[in-house]
């Protein structure tokens, strides 16, 4: 993904403050949300930046309430987003639901926390079926992708409208606590002018046809003919598919890891090939669609693969299809806010070589 | 024979899907009257809601956004946040607006949303088959209250007009009843001063409209309108509660708040607030001034 001209020196910059000020420099014109842990920096950074460069900023009462703004202005022709964190997004499944019905453009930033439940205010990454399986109730599908550096989720916020408005549907940021809270250098293109309202926006009109946002069809002939449209919009969206493979050519181990887990993989995968074991990362930037292909490719050179997560176990289930049972695919999760180290994720890499070389 | 009347432009030529004696049309006929004669038919935005009135963009020529059950006002909040002089109007039933989307009514209503909210009142869930809702009358049999509505299970119905009465944001709150020419007029002007509250860039304004549902209520149309005479409208009294000229006098409150200082993080110094409350002239009973 191209960040455009760069124009700026490196800033040091939180996570959650670069995904917002990327969102700016996108053309962001509204934002809406609501404050939790471990993302609220998001909310504040727009509450400060965003009404002088012409945007607006509005804290809503509740995450219910503040993707139904994000519905609103989407379909009035504005570029939109909102952020939260996991029990945020559990809020916001319905308005999901109607967004990609409604076939609406927006940004919707997800930063993990622990869960099920309050859970906690650590990283994780077992929002990966909620974000990926569908978005909300129905057969809808959000475009999600999975920065894992700073620079990568100011990167992929600003291509993330572009998308959004590409497919007209929601795209999520899958970030997580780590990512939000910690700071890296990261550079940002130009401002660029926010673009104007699409034409079926509602914005006003006496003319017919007058223009509608709506997802009821109540003639199942109807709804059927509109669900084959959104399954053909996500067969397309697969041209977006984003995968990073590091040191993958000779690997006879594929480590799959995203997000904050894909950096600390990355290192662990560096000492493994100090040890001399021939270890590499395949890391999905787009988690929806996802990468089976390149998955699929390695599967036919890889002894094995290690999936790592911040969870019991999501992606690794995405992992398995890909590779159709060709290698073993083993797994390894912390959960709860806990994240593996290198030299933790150096053992899993060791013991799974010796599991699935021996013999 | 001299024409007196037309359908409203802003009205569609489709004909009404509501049951027959709804009130639904008349409220729909009344609305698109008032954009007819403010001339706003060309900058109007509608927010269908969830309930009887789902389909109510098919019944007018004008932009609308159907939006989930509740949310209308969030929905209408984001479309005139980013379009400020767009007319933008939301048409909630009662179970939609004082029910699952009560914290967005108060929220945009307290904000001061510069939006026009149409609240219909049949005191029940119509589209659904006949259900509770909030403004369900005491005693009312409807199918989940089957004995007739019991407070001690169930509350007492709501008045959303009065709750929302208490809010700053509100430049316009009124409540008619559709019983009636005298009171379908007195309804058409409030809907009409409703909607040049917001052009008037004054706040937030909701028109509450006592309708019937003869269905659900298992009354012919004409008894269902007897029936909102006799018991909805002493249950939920009519007039203007709040206006433009009565805001000015009834909630002239003067908050003097000095700013807060943070001294050291375990000392916080906080100056007084001093309410002068309008009817004592003085600080509030019980309060005293603190400190």
């Amino acid at each position: 993904m191209s960040p455009g001209t760069l124009t700026e020196t490196r800033v040091l910059m939180k996570g959650n403050e670069a995904i917002a000020e990327a969102a700016i420099r996108a053309g962001v014109q509204a934002y809406f949300g609501y404050p939790i842990t471990p993302q609220s920096e998001i909310s504040e950074y727009m509450a400060r930046r965003l009404p002088a460069s012409g945007g607006v900023f509005l804290q809503a009462e509740s995450e219910v309430a503040a993707i139904n703004m994000v519905y609103g202005a989407a379909g009035a022709g504005a570029r939109v987003m909102t952020s939260t964190s996991s029990p945020g997004i559990s809020l916001m499944q319905e308005g999901l639901s109607y967004l990609v019905g409604s076939e609406l453009p927006c940004v919707v930033v997800n930063i993990m926390r622990g869960g099920p439940g309050l859970g906690n205010i650590a990283p994780s990454q077992a929002d990966y079926f909620q974000a990926t399986k569908s978005a909300g109730h129905g057969d809808g599908r959000n475009l999600v992708l999975a920065p894992s550096t700073i620079q990568e989720a100011a990167d992929l916020t600003i291509l993330a409208f572009d998308l959004a408005d590409k497919y007209r549907n929601p795209v999520m940021i899958l970030g997580d606590g780590y990512l939000g809270q910690m700071m890296e250098p990261v550079m940002f293109p130009e401002g660029r002018v926010p673009r104007a309202a699409p034409s079926w926006a509602t914005t006003g009109t006496a003319e017919a046809p007058v223009r509608l946002i709506n997802s009821i069809y109540l003639e199942p002939d109807e709804l059927e003919a509109h669900n084959v449209r959104l399954q053909e919009k996500y067969r397309r969206m697969r041209a977006e598919v984003r995968v990073e493979s590091y040191r993958m050519e000779d690997a006879e181990i594929a480590v799959a890891a995203y997000g904050i887990a894909a950096r600390v993989a990355r290192s662990a995968v560096d000492r493994a090939r100090v040890r001399g074991l021939r270890a590499g990362l395949l890391r999905p930037i787009s988690l929806y669609p996802f990468p089976t292909d390149a998955v699929a490719a390695a599967a036919r050179t890889v002894r094995g693969f290690l999936t790592v997560e911040l969870s019991a176990g999501e992606m690794v289930e995405d992992v398995r299809l890909a590779v159709e049972g060709r290698v073993p695919v083993r797994f390894y999760g912390r959960m709860g806010g806990a994240v593996p180290t290198p030299p933790e994720l150096l053992e899993r890499i060791e013991l799974t070589l010796r599991e699935v070389t021996a013999g | 024979m001299k024409q007196i009347t037309t359908r409203p432009r802003a009205l569609a030529e489709t004909p009404f899907t509501y049951c027959p004696g709804c009130t639904h049309g008349i409220a729909h006929r009344l609305v698109a009257e008032a954009i007819d004669e403010l001339g706003i038919q060309g900058r109007t935005v509608g927010v269908a809601s969830v309930g009887c009135s789902v389909f109510a963009y098919n019944f007018f020529n004008l932009d609308f956004q159907q939006a989930a059950h509740g949310r209308a006002p969030a929905v209408a909040t984001g479309i005139k946040r980013v379009l400020p002089d767009r007319v933008v109007f939301t048409y909630q039933g009662d179970g939609d607006l004082a029910a699952i989307g009560t914290a967005e009514i108060v929220h945009a209503a307290n904000r001061g949303e510069n939006i026009t909210v149409i609240f219909i009142n049949n005191a029940v869930y119509g589209m659904t088959g006949g259900q509770m809702a909030p403004t369900t009358l005491v005693g009312m049999r409807t199918t989940t209250t089957p004995f007739g509505r019991d407070p001690r299970l169930a509350g007492h119905p709501i008045r959303v007009a009065e709750l929302l009465s208490s809010l700053r944001g509100v430049a316009y709150l009124a409540r008619v009843a559709l019983c009636g020419v005298a009171q379908i007029t007195r309804a058409k002007k409030a809907i009409r001063r409703a909607f040049q509250v917001q052009l008037e860039g004054q706040g937030f304004s909701l028109v509450e409209v006592l309708s019937t549902c003869p269905v659900t209520w298992g009354m012919q149309p004409v008894e269902a309108v007897r029936w909102l005479e006799q018991h909805m409208i002493p249950a939920y009294p009519l007039g203007e509660l709040v206006t433009p000229e009565k805001k000015a006098t009834t909630h002239p409150e003067t908050i003097v708040v000095h700013p807060v200082t943070i001294v050291h993080p375990e000392t916080i110094v906080v100056h007084p607030v001093t309410i002068v409350h309008p009817e004592t002239g003085g600080v509030p009973p019980g309060t005293g001034e603190r400190g």
